[in-house]
């Protein structure tokens, strides 16, 4: 589906519910970003004439100019739309968890789910191009998930989210934090309905991360630094990090934390709590 | 980014409204600071196009500048780079042109 990833644009996202023993449901073919039920051509007439003022004239095939003014996203758009007004009307926190591969998403997630699972309500969507691996870790972990393999896709978009959430339904008042696809390019383009973007980033992938993909970077309310237990070892400049994170997105919040040790995670569970109670409240706002 | 996947979208809302017609010409436009390559769409766009009403048609793409507007002075300045400083030495702006992504028109040949 895009030049960089090499995948092919008519994939099919396959859901899968772990709790399910019959396995994964075939997902039925589709692309996403479809044409819009709301694109409404105008046909307008051409205002010259087929025949021009030439002294010898030659047949030109008539044509007819239909204006489309149409956004290429907006089915997309629309379908990411109505998720989020699923949300609010369940007063329902989605967070879209974005990061390059390897950046620690799922081990944020899993001591997430351990640690907060008596106080919050945690459900999860899991995106990978293959394997149920990640979705095994959180349910090892204790919160109902719901894994998407979008095959070749590179992103998911707001389509595979709701068929997620048709076979998830996490309850009223609950957390979805939805795990894209490690990828810090394609997903900055597909709204999924969520409250806030999350980006994710390691100590070990380099301080101007946020200046090489700034548009994911400047989507993001909340930038986690994740890794910093190796802080040490590596010659990672937090201020530089920073310094880049500012210029791209001066109004994200940043935490640093490790998720392997649980240093600093009390900051991202502040966070959390203080973001459902904005979704609580948004709801009748 | 996605290309491919939003020249599939494109051709399939063309094809969508020109309902049945043959399109000789499409045009796009696509800003300089949507985050997409016009030439990957350019590339994929015949590929996608085979078989379809937009097969053969031209594709013109307009691509509008950059054009930012700084929320510490309030100037409005073409740019290349929305990640940029202001003269001023804010950082803070706001793109108000060229994120643009969409089917401008579709030329339709009429029935002879």
């Amino acid at each position: 589906m895009c030049t960089d990833c090499g995948c092919d644009g008519k994939t099919t996202a396959a859901i899968i519910d772990l709790s399910d023993p019959h396995g994964h449901d075939h997902a039925h073919p589709h692309g996403h970003a479809q044409s819009p039920d709301d694109v409404h051509a105008h046909a307008h007439d051409h205002d010259h004439a087929p025949s021009h003022g030439h002294d010898h004239p030659h047949p030109h095939p008539a044509t007819a100019l239909v204006e489309m003014t149409a956004r290429v996203l907006a089915k997309n758009d629309a379908l990411a739309q109505r998720n989020r007004a699923w949300f609010a009307g369940r007063e329902i926190l989605a967070l879209n968890l974005v990061s390059a591969p390897g950046a620690g998403k799922t081990s944020l997630l899993a001591r997430t789910i351990v640690e907060l699972r008596s106080e919050l309500p945690l459900f999860v969507i899991e995106g990978d191009q293959a394997t149920t691996n990640d979705a095994e870790r959180i349910r090892a972990a204790g919160a109902p998930v719901i894994q998407v393999n979008t095959g070749t896709g590179c992103h998911l978009d707001a389509e595979m989210v709701a068929r997620g959430l048709a076979r998830l339904r996490p309850d009223p008042g609950a957390a979805v934090l939805i795990e894209n696809v490690g990828n810090l390019v394609c997903p900055a383009l597909f709204d999924l309905g969520e409250q806030s973007k999350v980006v994710i980033f390691s100590v070990t992938e380099g301080e101007d991360k946020p200046i090489k993909y700034p548009h994911m970077f400047r989507a993001a309310s909340l930038v986690i630094i994740n890794k910093i237990d190796l802080l040490p070892h590596l010659d990672f400049n937090l201020a530089s990090a920073s310094a880049n994170l500012k210029r791209v997105n001066p109004r994200a919040t940043m935490l640093r934390l490790s998720a392997r040790t649980g240093q600093g995670m009390g900051d991202w569970y502040d966070w959390l709590r203080r973001q459902l109670a904005i979704a609580r409240e948004g709801a009748f706002a | 980014m996605h290309e491919l996947a939003l020249t599939f979208s494109i051709v399939k809302m063309a094809e969508k409204a020109a309902q049945g017609k043959r399109v000789v010409r499409l045009t796009l436009v696509i800003g300089k600071l949507a985050g997409v390559t016009t030439e990957a769409i350019r590339f994929c766009f015949d590929e996608v196009a085979r078989g379809t009403s937009l097969e053969g048609a031209v594709l013109d793409i307009i691509e509008p500048e950059g054009r930012a507007r700084c929320s510490g002075c309030g100037a409005i300045f073409s740019t290349s780079d929305p990640f940029t400083a202001c003269t001023c030495g804010s950082f803070a702006l706001a793109v108000v042109q060229g994120e643009e992504l969409m089917i401008n028109s579709i030329e339709l040949r009429e029935a002879a």
